[in-house]
């Protein structure tokens, strides 16, 4: 029966040699960003704006596209927020559990995660021009928000159908609506992870470049207006990357390394987070 | 009808309002680009822009062929490198890793799902394209300078620096879905193989896995569909140069999405360019779509066949 | 006497806190049907899945003791599971098809264990699903998936695989408890007739079951092992009080009361 035993310890070996890969591929991304980036960084970087011949090699920084990212991430997520809530608290709360407007509902969600951002933002740009709009923060939101409200809605959905049915039953044993039960008892429990839900999607929302490169287009000042284009890390990376000189690519460095720790920090957040907000969750 | 009671179900009406507005919104994106698209499938028949690689966008000419070629070249690549691997580090999680050693793996790879496209890009400048120069290609190129390996792209931007990346970024999503789908399978079965004398990787072989099927086919159906329609990174490493037909894993690629992006400035000045390059962003929102809705539906049925 | 086919000594296991089993010394006989009693929670599947170490399975198990089965310690480090269990088939309580077609469950334990000739495959799976008497249901159908059949079609199915693989012991773990009348009686037929040939060893919360089957009596509460014998002695003279509730049906009170002696001890 030896066989059997070396067959078992071939793919045990190669099981192992996948994971070590498919690890070691992330601390191989983050090392370099991080030894690569992190001796390109300057405080200089981080507080100016591009002046102009930035992307030429001249003075200014990238505060103009932190900004941008961090403005139009904010303003995505809450939009995103205020249509994911609503509905997922309906699925939830509202309709039965076996009703087949839920499944379908969430089986559009699944299917719309999958689509492409540059999609989102090929589609973005066409109600753009349809309404006359030109490239601008708020085009640029509004797509955004649009790409991360299905990753947000499933994430919150998974949160919420795990309350246990007993909770709502003593909500509703005390005379509430089903409004109340779920703004005042469902989200209260399930809050942890709905904030994790909203951090991930304002992770992906940022780190995105292909849904805000027709609708937000770029920019070298800072998010001053709605109706402007503002600029976006993912962007400005590209852009010093795609240069022929040397010192800017640095800086392209330099700034992924600043899109990485931002997404970094935003996941070790959201973990800290979830163990620590427990206190008024019911077991 | 009591205040409360009223805001109850204006509250509902509300909210079934936004919910009817998802289940549209894949449709309103598809009429929306297919309507901006329109002016060219009036003059040129759907088969010569699928299948022509004639682009010259200034004589009219819009042939997609080599950007169709150049995903599916990208795409098949990142798939043969992924699959295997992700398939085996989820058996690996869910069957013989520690609960420790599982529960400090499954963080990482959501950590690895959450990198930003542009970052990859980065990585793969930095870290892939002097690995495909300096060693994939000079190797195989001399040895096997036959299909798919030959070619004369000595720049390291090519078809499998994009692809190696893809596969890496699209790793995570099949390790996470192949892994819940192996837990739905019920300890039973392996009990009951085990007591006939099978060894665990015998179980997993011939009983455990066939019953995943299904859902591991889903996973890589997802991948797929992801590695479609990335842009950003593979934009970045796959050299996206207008000469012809990818005939190697070596030669330049120009995947459709890249295709998209890479052409936002000239788009509106150019007649019938923007209704070219929409229709570009209709296919792969068909294609992807058709691939989702195949995956889950898939998962799906698992998941009500477990209730 | 008897001659002994396995010989537990001495065996406690534990689940984490849980300590399913204690000190448990007894003999199993050959080529007769041991029928595992007592009240749930005793240990009776515990005792039952350490015989071909399929509680090895689980998460934080600690097993002390020995287990000698024809002389030799299963938990002796060197031995191979796969062979052990090879030697044992087993009935779970619940029939688990596996996901393939009746044909295939039934040559899965032979495949798995190397053999590829098909002429030999088809006589196992043939005279297999004969001494289940599931032969003449399914002859017709033995490419369709096993999943389709009964739950009583399902366990005989499993009684199939498990002779498949040539076993010397068959284990059962309340394996008619899941079924109907009819296809459970089917079942206690085969056994029956299969004591000849096969050491059986049968875990049953029915009284009436081990009655009716069993040659030797195993009696199990709270892990630890009251009493045991053979089957006569049991049921018409048992020496415990506990065993003689128990048979009796008695055992809730006595439960009750022990309790109440303990309280107030304590």
């Amino acid at each position: 029966m030896n066989w059997r035993k070396v067959e078992e310890n071939i793919f045990r070996g190669l099981m192992l040699l996948s994971t070590v890969i498919v690890v070691g591929s992330l601390a191989f991304i983050l090392v370099i960003i991080f030894l690569k980036g992190l001796p390109a960084l300057s405080l200089n970087m981080l507080i100016q704006t591009p002046k102009g011949g930035y992307y030429l090699g001249k003075e200014g920084g990238i505060l103009n596209a932190i900004l941008g990212s961090l403005v139009l991430g904010i303003g995505a997520t809450l939009l995103a927020l205020l249509v994911s809530l609503p509905i997922v608290i309906y699925l939830n709360i509202y309709l039965p559990k076996t009703s087949k407007f839920a499944q379908v509902v969430r089986f559009f969600f699944d299917v719309l995660w999958g689509i492409p951002s540059i999609v989102y933002g090929a589609f973005g740009f066409t109600v753009m021009v349809f309404f006359g709009l030109r490239a601008s923060l708020l085009a640029g939101t509004v797509t955004v928000a649009l790409f991360i409200l299905p990753m947000m809605s499933r994430a919150m959905d998974e949160v919420l159908k795990m309350v246990p049915f007993e909770l709502k039953e003593a909500s509703y044993a005390l005379g509430s609506t089903r409004l109340e039960t779920a703004l005042k008892v469902i989200v209260r429990q399930a809050f942890p992870g709905i904030l994790t839900a909203i951090l991930v999607a304002f992770g992906r929302g940022i780190s995105d470049a292909a849904s805000v490169l027709f609708t937000a287009s770029f920019t070298d000042s800072l998010p001053s207006s709605l109706l402007k284009p503002v600029a976006t890390l993912p962007l400005a990376i590209f852009f010093q990357l795609a240069t022929p000189f040397p010192e800017v690519q640095q800086r392209g460095y330099a700034s992924a390394f600043v899109l990485t720790v931002i997404v970094l920090l935003i996941s070790v957040i959201s973990r800290i987070i979830s163990k620590r907000f427990t206190k008024h969750v019911v077991k | 009808m009591t205040w409360r009671g009223f805001k109850d179900a204006i509250g509902a009406k509300i909210m079934f309002l936004f919910a009817s507005f998802i289940l549209s919104l894949a449709f309103v994106m598809a009429l929306g680009l297919y309507l901006r698209a329109r002016p060219i499938l009036a003059i040129r028949p759907l088969k010569t822009l699928l299948f022509s690689s004639l682009w010259h966008p200034l004589q009219g000419e819009f042939g997609l062929a080599s950007f169709i070629a150049g995903t599916l070249w990208v795409t098949a690549i990142a798939i043969i490198i992924a699959v295997p691997l992700s398939i085996l580090t989820a058996i690996y999680l869910s069957e013989y890793a520690h609960r420790r050693i599982r529960e400090f793996l499954k963080p990482v790879v959501d950590l690895l799902a959450g990198i930003s496209p542009v970052i990859y890009g980065v990585w793969g400048i930095i870290a892939i394209v002097p690995l495909v120069r300096d060693y994939l290609m000079p190797f195989l190129s001399e040895r096997f300078s036959f299909f798919p390996f030959k070619s004369d792209n000595y720049t390291g931007y090519s078809a499998i620096t994009g692809g190696i990346v893809l596969a890496v970024m699209v790793s995570p999503i099949i390790i996470s879905i192949v892994e819940e789908v192996m837990r739905t399978v019920p300890f039973e079965i392996r009990e009951a193989s085990q007591a006939l004398g099978a060894t665990k990787w015998q179980t997993i072989k011939h009983a455990v896995l066939k019953k995943a099927l299904p859902g591991i086919v889903a996973a890589v159906i997802l991948g797929l569909s992801r590695a479609f329609g990335e842009t950003m990174a593979v934009l970045m490493v796959a050299g996206c140069a207008l000469h012809g037909f990818p005939r190697s894993i070596f030669d330049t690629a120009y995947p459709l999405p890249a295709l998209i992006a890479n052409t936002y400035g000239e788009m509106m000045s150019i007649p019938l360019y923007d209704a070219a390059i929409l229709l570009a962003a209709l296919i792969l929102l068909m294609v992807t779509t058709c691939f989702n809705m195949i995956a889950w539906g898939i998962l799906l049925r698992i998941e009500q066949r477990e209730m | 006497m008897f001659k002994p086919h396995i010989q537990v000594r001495e065996l406690s296991i534990s689940y984490g806190d849980h300590q399913a089993l204690k000190n448990v010394t007894v003999d199993i006989p050959e080529k007769q049907i041991t029928a595992i009693i007592g009240p749930s929670g005793c240990g009776k599947t515990t005792l039952v899945k350490s015989f071909n170490r399929l509680i090895d399975l689980q998460e934080g198990v600690k097993v002390s003791g020995q287990i000698l089965v024809d002389g030799e310690d299963i938990y002796n480090p060197g031995v191979d599971v796969t062979l052990l269990r090879k030697k044992m088939g087993l009935l779970s309580q619940r029939p688990q098809a596996l996901p393939m077609s009746i044909y295939d469950n039934v040559a899965y334990g032979p495949r798995i264990h190397g053999l590829r000739n098909k002429k030999e495959l088809d006589y196992i799976v043939e005279t297999r699903l004969k001494e289940s008497s599931l032969w003449n249901e399914v002859k017709d159908r033995l490419h369709s998936p096993a999943s389709r059949l009964s739950i009583g079609q399902q366990q005989r199915l499993c009684l199939a695989r498990g002779l498949a693989v040539n076993p010397e012991i068959i284990l059962g773990d309340e394996p008619t408890s899941a079924l109907d009348p009819i296809s459970a009686e089917r079942i206690e037929q085969r056994f029956l007739e299969l004591k000849d040939k096969y050491t059986i060893v049968l875990v049953t919360h029915v009284l009436r079951q081990a009655k009716r089957l069993a040659d030797y009596v195993i009696f199990l509460y709270l892990g630890e092992l009251v009493e045991h014998g053979p089957a006569e002695v049991i049921f018409k003279d048992p020496k415990d009080h506990r065993t003689k509730a128990y048979i009796e049906g008695t055992f809730i009170e006595a439960v009750k009361i022990r309790k109440t002696f303990i309280d107030q001890e304590v």
